[in-house]
């Protein structure tokens, strides 16, 4: 392992200092295309992106792939007190029926499509929230900054999913109050990342520029600080989606996520699985694979993504 | 030292109070307002005017607040609707069953992960590093309950080497003094009712611990890879020291630094997780109580949990922040 030496106080300066080489040869790379090239070459990501891109594929098209819809019994008449039909034991229904007579493969698949619609409408709820919050702290700074994060370590001070379970606890159950929830609770750990992202930058010299040139500071911020901010919260919110299918699947366990019992939601079909452990396993096995490989595959996505971006590792 | 202990304490006053003031507000701003939270939503509008009249929420909004934490400073938290005893009295029964259930997760994890995350370190790039960052991956993406499930299933159904629910067998006859089950045991010398009650805790505390754990082994490994090619463990290999001075003294001290902030980081999400855990295995602590708050809308209890674990939360950050010292001279708090 090679020895990193800690940058130098001062280092433009220094008449010697040793200029990075770029193998690059005609034109140069943007930051992001470089993190794409490295992002192909990385075994980890293309895992990631495979699983995600499975897990989108089986929830857009959904409405094909599934035989039954969401909430369809077609096989509550195979259903007794001590018998839950498993794999193949019913034609028609090859991963077997649950406990109201749905078809568990069906029901997985309608999953994937609610547990899309939750990740994807919470971390954008968190991001928006976040962003706004982030650039008002960290671009203006001052009085701003200091009670947009007071605010923030209030919000904190509570875990996470403490505070989307009391946030779900005033808007009232269903899917919508989830999303919502789960959002917001998000929206601490953005702007809190966004801001110190934007501090960081108010040093460099392409703001000194900007400034020189007399832009406003409303276009040095969403055109100059902004774009150079962004890289972490990006990587933040691939990891955020990873966590937001599991404190969806977490609330709607908890019975926060509303509908009728037998809605197709991965986190909802564990907790009515809870009684049939000993004689139908597979009912909670099943959608907690789900919700753990699609939560696998958005953090190596995010991750190898962190890694591409890190100026650390960019040099190689 | 103690001066700046206390600083920190004081400071954490303002956000302590910011959290009261927004729950206050919670409450208030919950449909239909804190009466049909007690009363339900089919209350009748004399039923409501008259509650209202009890409690005092027809007063101005920062009337109300004043009283509020007036009660809070006193201790009061208000009275659980579902079980119409007071919430801190409900926390005080059912605290120590999470405590117990969070201290043998905790020990799991930091048993488990330092060494873990060390060996990888120490293998970098051979097999026993690729297991463990495969192995704390699998534990960072798999749900809490679900492990709870697998381990339920595997441990306690198929296998019947644990009890599959409760914190001790019923028909064991055992004296309370503490209500941390394991320590009464050991405390009136009857050692069944200790044991039975740890036997309890083991898989509800391996699945609570495995995130953390898969953190831990992953900071831990982070960390020893920094230092473990630092010129001053080159020194101490140079000077002839035994390895497992090198290891001790110099590596794991100062690779714990990174560490002690993660496991207190940790703590908060262990009670989220206790939630979880407690639900799957009826474990009668103060997670699945949270639990019934929720179903039930049990407002006061929820308010009242919140600002406990936001005030545990924050001193167990405190905590972290001193311990830093200790390890560490040159950091001063």
């Amino acid at each position: 392992m090679s020895t990193t030496l800690p940058p130098q106080p001062g280092g433009d300066t220094d008449v010697a200092a040793p200029v990075p080489v770029v193998r690059d040869s005609g034109g140069g790379t943007s930051l992001w295309k470089d993190a794409f090239r490295r992002l192909r070459k990385n075994p980890q990501a293309i895992a990631g992106a495979v699983i995600v891109g499975l897990f989108l594929l089986v929830a857009l098209l959904a409405p094909l792939l599934a035989r039954y819809g969401g909430e369809e019994l077609p096989g509550r008449t195979y259903i007794t007190p001590t018998h839950i039909p498993g794999f193949g034991e019913v034609d028609g229904f090859p991963l077997g029926l649950d406990r109201f007579g749905g078809d568990l493969l069906s029901k997985l698949i309608w999953g994937a499509q609610a547990s899309l619609v939750i990740g994807v409408m919470s971390t954008a709820i968190g991001l928006a929230g976040g962003l706004l919050l982030g650039i008002i702290a960290g671009g203006f700074g001052g009085k701003i900054d200091n009670v947009i994060m007071r605010c923030v370590d209030i919000l904190l001070s509570v875990p996470n999913l403490l505070l989307a379970v009391s946030i779900a606890a005033i808007l009232g159950q269903g899917a919508f109050a989830v999303m919502i929830a789960i959002g917001v609770a998000q929206v601490p750990i953005f702007a809190r990342l966004l801001r110190s992202s934007m501090i960081s930058q108010r040093s460099a010299d392409y703001m000194l520029a900007a400034q020189t040139l007399g832009l406003s500071r409303g276009a040095i911020i969403i055109n100059h600080q902004l774009p150079n901010s962004l890289g972490p919260v990006i990587v933040q919110a691939t990891l955020t989606l990873a966590t937001a299918v599991i404190d969806a699947a977490a609330l709607s366990f908890l019975g926060l996520g509303g509908g009728r019992p037998q809605t197709a939601e991965w986190g909802r079909m564990l907790t009515y699985a809870q009684a049939e452990l000993g004689i139908a396993p597979q009912l909670a096995f099943l959608p907690g694979l789900c919700i753990a490989i699609t939560a696998l595959g958005f953090t190596l996505l995010g991750e190898s993504l962190r890694e591409a971006l890190d100026p650390k590792t960019r040099a190689k | 030292m103690l001066r700046v202990i206390g600083k920190r304490i004081a400071l954490l006053i303002p956000t302590l109070i910011g959290l009261s003031l927004l729950l206050f507000l919670w409450v208030r701003s919950l449909p239909g307002g804190p009466a049909t939270a007690l009363l339900g939503d089919r209350a009748t509008p004399d039923a409501v005017a008259r509650i209202n009249e009890l409690y005092g929420f027809d007063r101005p909004l920062i009337e109300q607040y004043f009283v509020y934490m007036g009660k809070l400073l006193q201790g009061d938290f208000g009275t659980s609707i579902l079980t119409g005893r007071p919430v801190l009295e409900e926390f005080g029964t059912r605290f120590p069953a999470t405590l117990e259930l969070t201290i043998v997760a905790l020990i799991f994890a930091v048993g488990i992960g330092i060494p873990l995350g060390y060996q990888a370190a120490k293998n970098y790039g051979r097999w026993p590093d690729h297991s463990s960052v495969v192995l704390s991956l699998i534990g960072i993406t798999v749900p809490v309950f679900f492990l709870a499930f697998i381990l339920k299933w595997m441990f306690a159904i198929k296998l019947p080497w644990f009890p599959t629910d409760g914190r001790q067998n019923p028909r064991i006859d055992a004296t309370h003094v503490t209500d941390f089950y394991v320590l009464d045991g050991i405390l009136t010398r009857e050692w069944d009712a200790a044991w039975d009650a740890f036997m309890h805790l083991v898989l509800p505390g391996i699945a609570l611990g495995t995130i953390p754990l898969a953190i831990i082994v992953r900071i831990t490994r982070a960390s020893v890879l920094e230092v473990q090619n630092a010129d001053y463990v080159r020194t101490a290999r140079a000077k002839g020291l035994q390895e497992k001075t090198i290891r001790n003294r110099f590596v794991l001290r100062n690779a714990m630094l990174p560490v002690t902030t993660t496991i207190g980081l940790q703590l908060g999400l262990l009670v989220s997780g206790a939630v979880l855990t407690e639900t799957v295995f009826a474990f009668s602590g103060i997670g699945r109580f949270l639990r019934d708050a929720i179903f039930n809308l049990d407002y006061p209890v929820l308010q009242g949990f919140i600002i406990f674990i936001a005030l545990i939360y924050s001193l167990i950050n405190l905590l972290v922040d001193v311990s830093y010292s200790v390890i560490d001279p040159r950091v001063r708090v």
